[in-house]
């Protein structure tokens, strides 16, 4: 998984039916430090995030196992909200 | 599997069922060297590593899921192991 911020929200009328009543979210990968890692990315999301919010993500066929047997044709998917994290500096 | 070292820890209330119980830990990929390579990444903590220490990490769902013990995990990443010990001869 990897943290990431919430930064828009994607609307698609035209879309994979098995996309249907799915949230979709632009989130910026982040590293520890807070700052931006890599490009933007569509994810579905399985928790309610909304933009603004730190999440994180997973990638691969698992993001699609919060919307199963719905076989969602995705490969990120917000599966948490971070309260917060810390990281360890030595 | 790759090497990473622990760097931090990570709070989440909202998340998928799943995740209940489950630590999350922040991992920075390292070379067998020891140097940082690549982004940070979220991992699920099956076997008790802490802050600082060396880790081995699975980078694939269905392995991933089967340390966290429950079916249709959205994982893709999980602490298999702590480095006691390495020996890189290159």
């Amino acid at each position: 998984m990897q943290m990431a911020r919430v930064i828009g929200d994607v609307v698609a009328t035209r879309k994979d039916s098995n996309l249907d009543g799915t949230t979709l979210l632009l989130v910026q990968p982040i590293g520890a430090d807070g700052k931006d890692v890599g490009r933007p990315l569509v994810a579905v999301d399985s928790v309610g995030a909304g933009v603004g919010e730190t999440v994180f993500f997973v990638r691969g066929k698992e993001a699609s196992f919060p919307f199963h047997p719905t076989e969602v044709p995705t490969d990120a998917g917000i599966v948490g909200i971070i309260d917060h994290y810390t990281v360890a500096t030595d | 599997m790759i090497l990473a070292r622990v760097v931090g820890t990570v709070v989440a209330t909202q998340k998928r069922p799943q995740f209940e119980g489950a630590k999350l830990l922040l991992v920075q990929p390292e070379t067998p060297q020891g140097e940082a390579k690549g982004a940070t990444l979220l991992a699920i903590d099956s076997v008790g590593a802490g802050v600082s220490e060396r880790v081995i990490v699975v980078l694939e769902g269905r392995a991933a899921g089967e340390a966290l013990g429950k079916k249709l995990s959205p994982v893709d990443a999980a602490i298999v192991g702590i480095v006691d010990q390495l020996e890189c001869v290159e």
